[in-house]
């Protein structure tokens, strides 16, 4: 019988431009946050998965070189490197591993130092290069041009788009880790600021940042010594889809990897009615008008209803379900790290351990990871081990 | 340490890369830069696919044959990038503002990414029809920016 896997530890870095530490510091950081948490060692961990987005900094292997800084020790460790799907994936890889009963103690890691290298250039080379590189204009404007696509559908407004914007860098303001914190940000100063690639304006999409986050999992009666409340995990999953980028005129309104998974993940871990079984929401939304269309996707309410969904106020901190009371990618994003981020503060949530942005008494939590609309991972972690 | 004292070390990396384009994509633009036509795989369900490939991302069922398509077209996304990039099969920045899009040729299920002659994004609008404006026979090379940009049909 598969045993039941837990986040027991989380540590994070500041997401910040850190000139002050190099690549192997800056994971320390994460990974002594983490551990010292429960008072452990390097010596206390069974097997490493790592994650970042190689061409970021331009490290090939980039596990060989960290790994005193790991602190592998002849350890297994495991490399992903799936874009910026790749932080919850580790934490879906140490779930099977773990729960398959290959390895019991799993720290996963990952992180990314976009301040070295040109991070827009670098996501370029995600796209085929003999059909879309040319065009695609880095992330943003490949978003921008879904975006089109999701308004034409759903009919959002940008002022809906900017009261997500509100949302995230006011939540960020409680999150000491987040690296735009704006307690006075208003709907008026997001339509106003610079427009990148129509209809997408500069604070409507999140920032570049350097940063490392670290997640440690264990396995049934060790989960529950290392950690007052450990977050079980009732559901991992990952969805992937087809292979253009124009393949699916429809990305973003309807992100078919984001939906199977969200079917999936629902399925295994018995969630119905999304908005009274789940408590709190950790997404990885790289833009505003991505959280509007994941509110869609992920059945937090009906199709083209992800406008009126951030009116009702549902999605605050106060809210019936809130989403990303750290603030969210909108507020950090160091790629590699981002994902996984959603898993730790989706774990901190329900070990009651997210400090001021804690929202009370979350039994359910859901966290997901976003690769470009083509991958997507979910993950349902609960105080009640399954 | 104060912040100054913090070194970082610039590095230059150039690589260069020579991509096979592959069956498809080589019959593809060998009768884009010879002939003028666009041509598409069609799969046995029936779905017409640019770029060319293998297998049916709809139904996974391996494509069977080769459709012709366009050259008109109509927009199923679009945007007008205003931030500078680097254009990658040139190394230069492209001049901003500049409109690009998701073309859908007109018999085919799928669309493709390429420049719009418009940067006055309150002119497009999704289904919005555009044509190809075609680079002349001798500067044409084999690839897509033998297609110069689509041009807005405004009726």
């Amino acid at each position: 019988m598969a045993r039941a896997v837990a986040a027991v530890a989380t540590g994070q870095t500041d997401y910040a431009i850190r000139k002050d530490v190099g690549i192997p510091e800056l994971i320390r950081e994460a990974i002594d946050r983490c551990l010292d948490s429960r008072d452990l060692t390097l010596k206390d961990v069974d097997a490493f998965i790592l994650g970042n987005m190689e061409m970021f900094e331009g490290i090939n292997m980039v596990e060989h070189w960290l790994a005193d800084a790991i602190g592998i020790g002849g350890k297994p460790l495991w490399k992903l490197n799936n874009g910026g799907t790749v932080g919850s994936s580790t934490a879906a890889a140490a779930y099977y591993l773990a729960s398959a009963g290959f390895h019991n103690r799993i720290l996963c890691v990952g992180f990314e130092k976009q301040s070295e290298g040109s991070p827009q250039s670098s996501i370029t080379t995600v796209a085929d290069p003999i059909w879309e590189r040319s065009i695609m204009a880095g992330a943003i404007g490949n978003f921008a041009a879904m975006t089109s696509v999701y308004v034409n559908e759903s009919g959002v407004t940008p002022e809906q788009a900017a009261k997500v914007a509100v949302k995230a860098r006011r939540n960020a303001c409680k999150n000491p880790h987040a690296q735009l914190k704006m307690p006075d940000i208003t709907v008026e100063q997001v339509l106003e600021s610079k427009m990148l690639a129509y209809p997408v304006r500069m604070l409507d999409f999140c920032p570049s940042s350097d940063g490392a986050c670290a997640v440690l999992f264990s396995t049934e009666d060790d989960a529950k010594s290392l950690s007052p409340n450990p977050a079980w995990v009732h559901a991992a999953v990952t969805a992937h889809d087809q292979q253009y980028m124009g393949d699916s005129p429809k990305r973003l309104a309807e992100m078919r990897s984001l939906i199977e998974a969200r079917k999936r993940g629902y399925a295994y871990a018995g969630i119905e009615d999304p908005i009274r079984d789940i408590d709190v929401a950790e997404i990885y939304e790289p833009a505003t008008y991505a959280e509007l269309a994941m509110y869609e996707c992920l059945a937090f309410c009906e199709k083209g209803g992800g406008g009126r969904h951030i009116d009702s106020g549902i999605p605050e901190m106060d809210g019936a379900l809130p989403v990303n009371p750290s603030g969210g990618v909108l507020s950090a994003n160091a790629v590699g790290a981002t994902a996984l981020a959603r898993v730790a503060e989706a774990a901190m949530q329900v070990m009651g351990e997210a400090g001021e942005h804690q929202i009370p008494n979350v039994k359910t939590a859901l966290a997901t990871g976003y690769g470009g609309n083509a991958w997507t991972d979910l993950l349902v972690l609960r105080a009640e081990k399954p | 340490m104060s912040e100054d004292e913090f070194l970082r070390l610039p590095q230059q990396v150039t690589l260069e890369y020579r991509f096979a384009a592959g069956k498809y994509a080589s019959h593809f633009f060998t009768t884009l830069k010879n002939e003028g036509r666009l041509l598409a795989r069609r799969c046995p369900s029936g779905h017409v696919l640019l770029p060319p490939r293998p297998v049916c991302g709809l139904c996974n069922l391996e494509t069977s044959e080769w459709v012709e398509v366009g050259p008109n077209a109509s927009l199923g996304g679009f945007t007008v990038v205003y931030i500078p990039f680097t254009d990658p099969m040139t190394g230069e920045g492209r001049p901003v503002p500049y409109g690009f899009g998701l073309i859908r040729f007109d018999g085919c299920d799928t669309n493709v990414y390429h420049l719009i002659d418009e940067t006055d994004p309150l002119k497009l609008r999704i289904g919005l029809p555009v044509e190809p404006v075609w680079r002349d026979q001798a500067d044409r090379t084999g690839s897509f920016a033998d297609i110069r940009h689509f041009k807005p049909i405004y009726t």
